[in-house]
């Protein structure tokens, strides 16, 4: 579960210490030292990658060589198709992903401080939060049509239940000597929301939010490969229909790629909220 | 001197598991002088921070009333300031941030504000420190920035719930000698919790020692003022020796008592004490 999630998930996303090495390096060529370490399996897969198919290991046409697809993945930028296609996803995932921040943060420090509504609504929650968001994409297409606003409300949907919850569990979580003392002072009930309630979660608030930047794109995908006319999810799914694999592998790669900067962006975001915490 | 604080017959009685009651503290009646720093000791679960949550206007008694000023407290406010033994410091708030947070919803503007809290960190020794957060600092400097928070929107009474009983023995004298000259220049009147019979005896004009459960006053010591006029080791005058054994000897009844209670209570029987069923 999220809380048992976020307690393992920190120190496995948290950086390596720095290397330290008895030889005095420059800092660049130490980070860059560090790079190379790091990406070293990444450089033997996609080393294999190119290998395989050429080798004839693997069908070429179900897997073309990497050099292969990054050459086509060139030519879709240069042409300007993938900018739309990513384009397109960007906007459906970031525009869903902030109303689902928007929503469910404040809904969950509502929640949240209450203890009788949390009592009655977490079980619900519970169930919910359990019902894959995919299951439920017949049923938006089904009311909201096949356009815009079906994806959205998919993506809206699959990115508020772990803010949602994480937000719930963050400000039940909150040391009850801080409430007290801020109690103490007088502060009024907007104020303790604002100024001590919603501070203390926000580390767990955050691990909400990066589990829901990763169930922004899973969503956002599986949408776009039902009657979609743009999108990354779109150009995997149309490139596979049309026996266009090297299109395919590009949509992929770009997918990842989103993936990858958008949980770097939001760990950024992260740290400098939460610049305060203790190592 | 007038009374700033009127304990008139307070007791707080809770419910446990719907049908016990349970006596935190009983018609206690105690007054505290303005300006004046009393000590309570007492032995542990006697009620001792049930008497500040009650001072502080966070909870309310079940019987008779506390008066500050001679108007009963309603609820908390800015004219009490409570320091904890754990700091509650906002971890998110640097130190000066922290020593704002009372001042913030106190209304006063921004500049002024910083000012104060840099004058009340300066006041604590922490001139130089206002930029780290909480666990950036010692204990005893955690400790200090709670007390600066406390004293920055100048709350006529100070409580304090066993604020030095985490620190370190050299840690803890160096604040008691500190807290005592704040207290002389501020001429707050402080009311401060602890366990330790030490403690309560130096910085205390009076030391409250409580009753074992329910939490009553059973007597109040006075600590001479010459006492603490000598320059001294204080602690190492006969006279502090004699009070120190004095409230020691008090307190000791009070322990074995309270130890007895809560070997009955591991028994099962119901560790609450005859008299307290009668009051409750």
């Amino acid at each position: 579960m999220d809380r048992a999630q976020h307690a393992i998930e920190r120190p496995l996303l948290r950086e390596p210490d720095s290397v330290s090495r008895p030889t005095p390096l420059s800092p660049a060529l130490v980070y860059i030292g560090t790079l190379l370490q790091r990406s070293a399996a990444i450089f033997v897969v996609a080393l294999i990658w190119e290998i395989a198919p050429r080798l004839g290991l693997v069908e070429p046409a179900f897997l073309p060589p990497l050099s292969e697809v990054l050459t086509t993945g060139w030519e879709l930028i240069q042409n300007g198709q993938l900018m739309s296609h990513l384009a397109a996803s960007l906007q459906r995932s970031l525009f869903g992903f902030s109303m689902a921040i928007l929503f469910a943060v404040p809904m969950g420090l509502a929640i949240g401080s209450s203890r009788r509504v949390e009592g009655f609504l977490f079980p619900l929650f519970e169930a919910l939060r359990n019902t894959p968001a995919l299951a439920l994409l017949p049923v938006f297409i089904l009311i909201l049509g096949i356009g815009e606003s079906s994806k959205n409300a998919l993506v809206i949907y699959a990115c508020s239940w772990p803010i949602l919850l994480n937000t719930i569990s963050g400000v039940r979580g909150v040391d009850p000597l801080l409430i007290k003392s801020a109690r103490t002072m007088g502060v009024t009930r907007l104020d303790m929301l604002r100024k001590v309630v919603l501070p203390a979660a926000l580390p767990t608030v955050f691990t909400g939010i990066r589990l829901a930047g990763a169930n922004s794109l899973l969503a956002l995908v599986a949408a776009e490969m039902v009657g979609a006319t743009a999108g990354l999810g779109y150009l995997i799914q149309y490139s596979q229909y049309n026996f266009k694999i090297p299109h395919m592998y590009v949509g992929i790669l770009a997918i990842t790629v989103v993936g990858l900067v958008f949980a770097r962006v939001l760990q950024w975001i992260e740290r400098r909220f939460t610049a305060w915490k203790a190592d | 001197m007038t009374a700033k604080i009127e304990f008139q017959k307070v007791s707080k009685t809770f419910q446990v598991r719907n049908s016990t009651e349970f006596t935190a503290i009983d018609e206690i009646s105690l007054e505290v002088k303005t300006g004046e720093f009393m000590c309570i000791v007492g032995p542990s679960g006697c009620g001792k921070s049930t008497l500040l949550d009650l001072l502080a206007g966070l909870t309310m008694p079940s019987s008779g009333q506390i008066l500050l000023d001679g108007r009963p407290i309603k609820g908390p406010a800015l004219d009490r300031g409570i320091v904890f033994q754990q700091y509650a410091l906002f971890p998110w708030r640097s130190a000066l941030g922290n020593v704002e947070f009372g001042l913030e919803t106190k209304g006063v503007p921004e500049k002024q504000r910083r000012a104060a809290a840099r004058e009340y960190l300066a006041l604590v020794g922490l001139s130089g420190f206002e930029d780290r957060y909480p666990h950036e600092l010692s204990g005893g400097m955690k400790q200090r920035v709670a007390i600066a928070r406390s004293l920055a929107y100048d709350p006529e009474v100070l409580m304090m719930d066993e604020p030095f009983a985490a620190l370190d023995a050299q840690t803890r004298e160096t604040l008691q000698s500190e807290l005592l000259s704040i207290w002389e220049r501020s001429k707050k009147t402080i009311i401060f919790i602890t366990h330790g019979i030490d403690e309560a005896v130096y910085l205390g004009q009076r030391v409250a020692v409580m009753t074992s459960r329910p939490g009553r006053i059973k007597h109040i010591v006075d600590v001479p003022s010459d006492l603490r006029q000598s320059d001294d080791d204080v602690r190492s005058l006969p006279e502090f020796g004699r009070l120190r054994h004095e409230v020691w000897t008090l307190l000791r009844e009070e322990v074995l008592k309270a130890q007895q209670q809560e070997r009955r209570h591991k028994l099962g029987t119901p560790s609450i004490a005859p008299e307290a069923v009668i009051h409750g």
